[in-house]
């Protein structure tokens, strides 16, 4: 239910912030997206969307954090070992 | 896809389960909250990944499970009568009522409407003006800005054939509700992504410490749920509470402050009824009194009616993590997703029905 997908924004129609919509593609499937809520992303920003409201801009650095912290715990196993 | 494919590297994954593995010397018992978690944990096989000491719960976290009876079954009156279109997101329709689901509203003849989002049915509204459009506002804080934007678009452009029928719930109170329960088992929590990308994790921060329990932001992807038990583990071993966030490509600390601005100019905190769980002060969302005209309930004159829950289905012990799905006698046999007995047997992200479609059939049979 709270299934939020990402997708990237295509387009943007409107400009009272309060409608703003945009046309949002997940993976080749377009989308009308209402943009209200993130009125920093521009196109070809990728949102996470759910029941037709984009409800954050993704982070494109933080995207990277998931392999960053898997290469620091192996990296600190592999200095652990090298000491034992 | 992006965004979605990297966090499903099988290899990764199998380096964070070792990881995982190495860290854990003691039992743990971790509820993540969201049934969309739930789901992705059940359908790549999360749980088989992790070392026989950690236990993964499936907590309340899909609104479809936890909307009471007497809601479904003022859906099912609102969308038998004639003048009204009464519009939802499909996972509500098959949901049992006292005495029928509003499926079975929709073969008889209702005009029950699927629709994809609460814009959808205010277009319905606005391209029907001699019926009544009903939506049924099902969700957690995530679904909240959505609905609010609806009702308040409605207000803005005087669409007044265009109600909610509410049956809003928060996620933060049904955590304190699991923790104080003395049948609570929960150690740990993995946090709902979506819901923190709303709202932020300010609110978990005095609950991980009252109750002195980790608490992880995650998001939705194997590699998402793997770390974030990973980070949560990590904790439990430590002997830390702290609420940490895993998913920060998503969530701000302060979550989004436009959506919450909204949620707040349209709705207003109320207690409310959990399926199989029973009331929980200040776990609901109503619409505030600026807004009250928008409320079915009100328009149709529903508020006064309630209706005893059956003591049939067990969910209420599934959705506070004391019993797994498969634990429960009717499970697979006089409760399918055919006909199903209970709510979390009827959603895609209902537990029972995940242990279901993904073959987790066994009592203790979750090792193949």
């Amino acid at each position: 239910m709270c299934l939020g997908v990402p997708g990237k924004i295509i387009s943007i129609s409107g400009d009272d912030p309060l409608t703003r919509m945009g046309k949002v593609s997940f993976g080749g499937i377009l989308k009308e997206v209402c943009l209200a809520y993130v009125p920093d992303a521009q196109v070809g920003d990728y949102v996470i969307v759910h029941v037709g409201f984009a409800i954050s801009r993704l982070d494109e650095q933080q995207a990277q954090q998931v392999f960053e912290y898997l290469r620091q715990i192996d990296e600190l196993r592999g200095l652990e070992e090298g000491t034992t | 896809m992006r965004f979605i494919d990297e966090y499903r590297d099988a290899e990764a994954a199998e380096r964070y389960a070792r990881a995982i593995a190495r860290i854990t010397t003691r039992p743990w018992t971790i509820m993540e909250v969201c049934g969309g978690q739930t789901h992705a944990i059940v359908k790549f096989g999360v749980d088989e990944l992790l070392p026989d000491k950690i236990t993964l719960v499936h907590g309340p976290g899909c609104p479809v499970c936890v909307t009471p009876l007497e809601l479904i079954d003022k859906a099912i009156a609102l969308a038998s009568r004639p003048d009204v279109i009464f519009c939802s997101f499909g996972d509500m329709l098959r949901v049992p009522g006292t005495e029928k689901d509003l499926l079975t509203v929709k073969a008889n003849g209702g005009d029950v409407r699927i629709v994809y989002s609460p814009l959808d049915a205010l277009k319905i509204a606005e391209e029907n003006l001699t019926k009544q459009v009903v939506f049924f506002a099902v969700g957690f804080e995530t679904t909240a800005p959505a609905n609010a934007m609806a009702v308040y678009q409605a207000a803005k452009r005087g669409i007044r054939n265009f109600s909610l029928l509410v049956a809003h719930v928060l996620v933060p109170p049904a955590m304190e509700a699991i923790l104080s329960s003395p049948n609570n088992r929960v150690q740990g929590f993995l946090a709902a992504g979506h819901v923190c990308t709303v709202m932020g994790y300010t609110e978990y921060e005095p609950i991980a410490r009252k109750y002195h329990v980790p608490i992880v932001v995650t998001g939705f992807e194997p590699l998402d749920i793997l770390q974030g038990v990973y980070m949560c583990v990590k904790q439990l071993e430590e002997g830390r509470a702290e609420v940490e966030n895993q998913y920060a490509r998503s969530v701000r600390r302060e979550g989004n402050l436009l959506a919450q601005q909204l949620i707040r100019e349209v709705f207003r905190i109320v207690p409310r009824k959990w399926r199989g769980i029973g009331e929980i002060p200040r776990s609901g969302l109503g619409l505030a009194e600026k807004y009250a005209e928008f409320d079915a309930e009100v328009r149709f004159g529903l508020a006064d009616r309630t209706v005893e829950e059956s003591s049939e289905c067990m969910s209420g012990l599934v959705l506070q993590g004391v019993m797994k799905p498969h634990e429960c006698p009717a499970f697979g046999t006089q409760c399918t997703p055919e006909h199903p007995l209970g709510a979390p047997m009827v959603s895609s992200e209902g537990a029972c029905a995940a242990y279901y479609h993904y073959g987790r059939f066994r009592v203790g049979g979750l090792t193949p």
